[in-house]
């Protein structure tokens, strides 16, 4: 299932004297099984373009198609429950949005909200519990009980118990000491390539943009400024800096080692791994 | 130099709990000096936060702050020595406005009127945010969020300012912005500042850091002795500065390198002379 945004405008208060646009002529296709990272400065409108994806948002003009579910503006939409269980969102800071008694009836909240049955969303509640590195006997626990990190995986079961078709990631890894950063943006990245889930990645990290994602949708100001691979968009980090954004560390280091040596290298590197490898095999360099 | 907040022998368990999320843990932070703790979530560095402010007090061992030893009768006189800036910048705002907002605390502490306009003024002056008095909070960017948290810390006067993951919800601009000012505060103004912190480059930037693991301290030092660690740091759940971790993968891929290199710089220096010239 693909999204496709076209001439996206979003206006907050629409029609009042408060009014203030967050969004306007967006245009670009999250395609299915693909990792799209959308990354901005803070106030780039980007949460405001990712609460469109599933619906929660309607545009003021423009329209999002969403599989075969076209949302527009200035029409009422009637049952929206199917694109809701397709594109499960992950908010930042997920676990802030637990309030079950025990870790089992929240993340099985979800699915049943979709008509899954008690047993069949227990089943689910426990297998995904084991899919984000949890063990079992915590389902019976009060999710208030466990640490802020255990915490997020549970909330992230419990979208992920929905079995979305594209799961939509809000800065997903914020204030998690750096292996749990490692290790949750792992699992999501496996859940991706071997389910094929369509993942969007909306982030601060270009290290996380460039190992990750397939295409990176740069927003600034609420407009769409830029798509390319990441090996494109990095390449060019004077524009970048343009709209306040880095580069990862290592391209960086990269543009130190050609101005030393005064030649480039053929491609732009985008892991440690990359360069490493690109250095050993001389690099083009000698 | 003085010790401006000291923990001597700590035990903690949280109420109703039975596992000691800290055990036996000294540490103490020098007048004028910026000391990072770091350490994996549930380290217990973010208590060692708690008990510093007297939102709870340790079973045993002793804290104390400038000089007074912390009890249910000295909290509030040890309080007054404190500031604290947390992690959400949204969660720590009351006021309309700017300087309503860095007024409130003030006004909290019975500040006579005119001393709390100059005050507020100054301590919005200090963060670089004097442009912004009647600006909504709401509007500000997450950096200038904080920095506005900041102002209503300093406009109390304390001596020591501590931030309990105060850059980890920021973007990196924002972080840098926040990293910035309180590098500013402690040269101009000798603050003490204890940063509670995952981020490396926080860390990088104090003079000592103390690094937690599992309610124990596990090390302490300057920041080049403590990055020395290399791997080691890496199993604690903790992370490297860019050089040292590209070092290591390069190492791995079979280009070995002389020495450790702490900058961008050396690793770009040592890869030319050992390898790249060749």
């Amino acid at each position: 299932m693909d999204i496709l945004l076209e001439q996206v405008e979003y206006r907050y208060a629409a029609n009042s004297p408060f009014e203030k646009k967050a969004v306007e002529e967006v245009s670009f296709k999250i395609p299915e099984g693909q990792c799209t990272a959308i990354i901005g400065h803070t106030g780039s409108g980007k949460s405001t373009l990712l609460l469109h994806l599933n619906a929660l948002l309607k545009p003021t003009s423009g329209s999002v198609k969403i599989g075969d579910r076209t949302v527009k503006s200035g029409r009422k939409e009637k049952d929206l429950k199917p694109i809701r269980e397709k594109v499960g969102i992950v908010f930042q800071f997920p676990e802030q949005q637990l309030f079950e008694e025990t870790v089992m009836k929240d993340i099985c909240y979800g699915p049943m909200n979709f008509g899954v049955s008690e047993k069949e969303a227990k089943k689910r509640a426990a297998y995904w519990l084991k899919e984000v590195g949890m063990p079992e006997d915590v389902l019976e626990k009060s999710p208030f009980d466990l640490s802020g990190g255990q915490m997020r995986r549970v909330a992230i079961a419990g979208v992920l118990a929905m079995e979305p078709e594209v799961l939509v990631l809000d800065e997903p890894t914020a204030g998690l000491d750096p292996r749990g950063r490692r290790e949750m943006m792992e699992m999501f990245y496996r859940l991706h390539k071997e389910r094929g889930i369509t993942l969007v990645l909306v982030t601060h990290s270009m290290e996380d943009a460039a190992r990750y994602a397939d295409k990176v949708v740069v927003m600034h100001k609420g407009r769409k400024v830029h798509e390319a691979p990441p090996r494109e968009l990095f390449s060019d980090a004077e524009r970048l800096s343009e709209w306040g954004l880095g580069i990862p560390e290592v391209v960086k280091f990269q543009r130190m080692l050609e101005a030393k040596s005064g030649k480039t290298f053929p491609k732009v590197c985008l892991t440690m791994d990359e360069l490493a490898e690109m250095l050993k095999q001389g690099g083009g360099l000698s | 130099m003085r010790n401006m907040i000291s923990l001597q022998n700590i035990t903690f368990k949280y109420p109703g709990t039975e596992i000691e999320v800290l055990k036996n843990v000294s540490i103490s932070v020098k007048e004028g000096e910026w000391t990072a703790i770091v350490g994996h979530n549930g380290s217990g560095k973010s208590t060692l936060a708690k008990l510093m402010n007297g939102l709870y007090f340790p079973e045993q061992g002793y804290v104390t702050i400038a000089d007074i030893e912390l009890n249910k009768d000295t909290v509030w006189d040890t309080r007054r020595h404190i500031g604290m800036v947390f992690q959400n910048p949204d969660n720590q705002f009351v006021g309309t406005t700017v300087q309503d907002d860095v007024a409130f605390g003030l006004e909290n502490h019975g500040i006579p009127q005119e001393v709390m306009v100059e005050r507020v003024q100054t301590a919005l002056k200090q963060v670089k945010m004097d442009d912004f008095l009647d600006q909504e909070p709401h509007h500000l960017s997450g950096g200038q969020k904080q920095r506005v948290a900041m102002a209503s810390v300093l406009a109390l006067r304390p001596d020591i300012i501590i931030l309990d993951e105060a850059t980890s919800m920021l973007d990196p601009a924002g972080r840098a912005e926040v990293i910035e000012l309180v590098r500013e505060l402690k040269r101009e103004e000798d603050m003490t500042v204890l940063s509670i912190t995952h981020d490396l480059e926080e860390a990088a930037k104090a003079d000592r850091i103390i690094v937690m693991n599992q309610g124990e301290v596990y090390r302490e030092g300057t920041p080049e002795e403590i990055f020395a660690l290399g791997q080691e740091l890496v199993a604690l759940g903790l992370d490297l500065p860019f050089p040292l971790k590209m070092a290591h993968v390069l190492n791995e891929k079979g280009i070995p390198l002389e020495r450790k290199p702490l900058t961008e710089e050396e690793l770009v220096n040592e890869l030319w002379t050992s390898f790249l010239s060749k």
